[in-house]
């Protein structure tokens, strides 16, 4: 038996060398940090590394440190609920565009409308946040001009924490409606034509067959692409919050992640412990929560599970 | 009666796409305005769609005054080109190995990819392991290595190769050739239409990258475009302390520091927006692979 499997694998040693390149980037960029997730159990010393350090005394030190921090809290609630903003907002924009879309009998102003509303998928966030600054700085922003010129109070947004949920979604909207769209078309134009064919002989208005016949279509679609959303929901986009908020800590109240924290804690305060232990606990939370929602993904749709 | 409102609603509805439409090119139109603008413009009229009065000042004292837009455009150009050629090879060629049926354990290996899109270690370690461990820190690998293998695109490539016939390899082998020949003058060829599509999405990543740039790279001169661009936005001083101090003077006497951000955001977006028209629907039909069978 055992011979058996070392001549089945002598007898593939090319195939095996053409996975190893893989095989190694994989085991050093993500089964190393695995194993490092333990780092949140020790006391950290760079010269020793993660392995060779010692473990805390008691365990769970770092933990406490982390639970006694508002700023901990505060990043665990803006990053659930801005997830969930996005989440339910994106939906909404994402069905909706693509149904509006999918009206449009003209062929070549609907590829054009794709084109540019699939432009801003291709430009990084730190163009977006430099796009954001044309719009929203205190003295040069297009939008404080304007308030201006009709007679408005300029706004300083960038010390306005309260429009930052906003401001976020709009720019994430900006960004991804577009391409988050296209699987929504993809799914609306691969539906039967008869069905609404008989629809409109049975006199169905096109309201109806929006309601009656592409939503429930959809229905699949929808499900799964939120479900693995939510399965995400304790991860925030670093790339965006940096980018657009960066160090503009009047901001924090509402826009600090826990991604923002974390790095800010390894980064600028060098507070390993703390951010080790943050990471591991959204490691766990993150862990838990795709195998559920690919499970729950799974029951509705095997094919669109990750596994 | 009945065509009447359907022209109607086909009007509404032409009129709500349309805004949304420009509303996703107007800050392109606007970075470039700003970028033609005199700095007195910005400061007494804002960004705007149109410059009030055309100059190319900032892009000269872009490109005069500072080697490190040069040399940060060229860092750029060689984390991508190198990072894409390095991926799509490396992925397809451990994809061949998980489509190839007559490999007994092709599924552990298809296991051990799948493992690493579900778990994740998060930043700390990641970092730790990066710095302590492979001594990333200030190279240029650190802005290739870790983006290199993705289990995403590997699964793509893997399930279109699932559709090309295992006769070919059997007659191959047959002729004498090895695996890796097969995959190197035969699969590969054949993977061209999802490979195009892959490696643009890589390209697009690392172009736009500077994640890994901010983590790892200190040093100045190993920094790529984007992460240029992000420190210029936060602090346009470091223009004054470059060589050219003193030519840039000449074109300007106040380095015009608004118009310089939107110069660097157009070259930065430039090759992107150029090649937009070309690639975009090759994005469109990986999107659809993705979504039907990932």
């Amino acid at each position: 038996m055992k011979n058996g499997v070392i001549r089945e694998l002598f007898k593939n040693r090319t195939l095996l060398l053409m996975f190893l390149p893989v095989a190694v980037l994989l085991f050093l960029f993500n089964y190393l940090p695995l194993a490092g997730l333990v780092i949140a159990f020790k006391d950290f010393d760079f010269t020793k590394g993660i392995f060779g350090s010692n473990w805390m005394n008691p365990l769970l030190d770092n933990f406490d440190y982390l639970f006694s921090s508002d700023t901990a809290f505060r990043a665990v609630r803006n990053t659930i609920l801005l997830n969930v903003l996005f989440i339910t907002v994106g939906l909404i924009f994402e069905v909706g565009f693509a149904l509006l879309l999918n009206e449009v009998r003209n062929k070549y102003f609907k590829r054009v409308s794709q084109s540019l509303t699939f432009l801003p998928f291709f430009i990084s966030w730190i163009v977006v946040g430099v796009f954001a600054y044309n719009l929203l700085d205190f003295e040069s922003g297009a939008i404080n001009h304007f308030l201006a010129s009709i007679g408005l109070q300029p706004i300083d947004f960038y010390s306005e924490a309260g429009l930052w949920p906003i401001i976020l979604t709009i720019a994430v909207r900006w960004k991804a409606t577009g391409y988050g769209t296209i699987i929504y078309l993809a799914a609306l134009t691969s539906i039967d034509n008869s069905y609404y064919e008989a629809a409109s002989i049975d006199g169905a208005t096109r309201w109806q067959q929006i309601r009656y016949i592409s939503l429930p279509m959809l229905r699949p679609t929808i499900i799964i692409l939120t479900l693995l959303a939510v399965g995400r929901i304790m991860n925030a986009d670093f790339g965006m919050f940096y980018a657009m908020v960066g160090d503009a800590s009047l901001l924090f109240p509402t826009t600090d992640v826990i991604d923002t924290f974390v790095y800010r804690s390894l980064r600028k305060s060098g507070d390993i412990g703390m951010a080790s232990a943050a990471g591991f606990l959204q490691s766990m939370i993150a862990f838990v929560l795709v195998i559920a929602s690919n499970y729950a993904a799974r029951k509705i749709d095997k094919d669109s599970a990750i596994f | 009666m009945l065509a009447k409102k359907i022209s109607i609603s086909q009007s509404l509805i032409i009129i709500i796409i349309s805004l949304f439409s420009l509303s996703c090119l107007f800050p392109f139109i606007m970075v470039i305005s700003g970028s033609l603008s005199t700095e007195k413009d910005i400061i007494n009229y804002g960004y705007s769609l149109w410059p009030h009065h055309v100059t190319f000042d900032s892009y000269r004292i872009l490109f005069l005054g500072s080697n490190r837009i040069i040399d940060a455009y060229g860092i750029s150009i060689l984390v991508t080109v190198a990072g894409t050629i390095m991926s799509v090879f490396v992925t397809s060629m451990g994809a061949y190995v998980m489509a190839r049926r007559s490999f007994k354990y092709r599924n552990i290996l298809s296991v051990y990819v799948i493992i690493t899109m579900l778990f994740n270690g998060g930043l700390v370690p990641w970092y730790i392991i990066c710095v302590h461990y492979l001594d990333l820190k200030d190279s240029l690998w650190a802005l290739i290595l870790p983006m290199l293998a993705n289990a995403f695109n590997m699964f793509l490539i893997r399930n279109f190769m699932h559709s090309i016939p295992e006769e070919i390899n059997e007659s191959a082998k047959m002729d004498g050739a090895g695996e890796f020949k097969i995959f190197y003058k035969l699969i590969m060829p054949l993977s061209l239409p999802v490979l195009a599509t892959v490696g643009l999405f890589v390209a697009l990543s690392y172009w736009n990258d500077w994640f890994l740039g901010l983590m790892f790279i200190d040093k100045q001169e190993l920094q790529p475009l984007q992460l240029l661009l992000r420190t210029l936005v936060s602090n346009v001083e470091f223009l004054k302390s470059s060589s050219n101090a003193s030519a840039m003077q000449r074109i300007s006497a106040q380095i015009p520091s608004e118009s310089i951000k939107m110069a660097l955001t157009v070259v930065t977006i430039g090759p992107i927006v150029f090649l937009y028209p070309f690639v975009q629907r090759y994005f469109v039909k990986g999107l659809m692979v993705g979504a039907v069978k990932g």
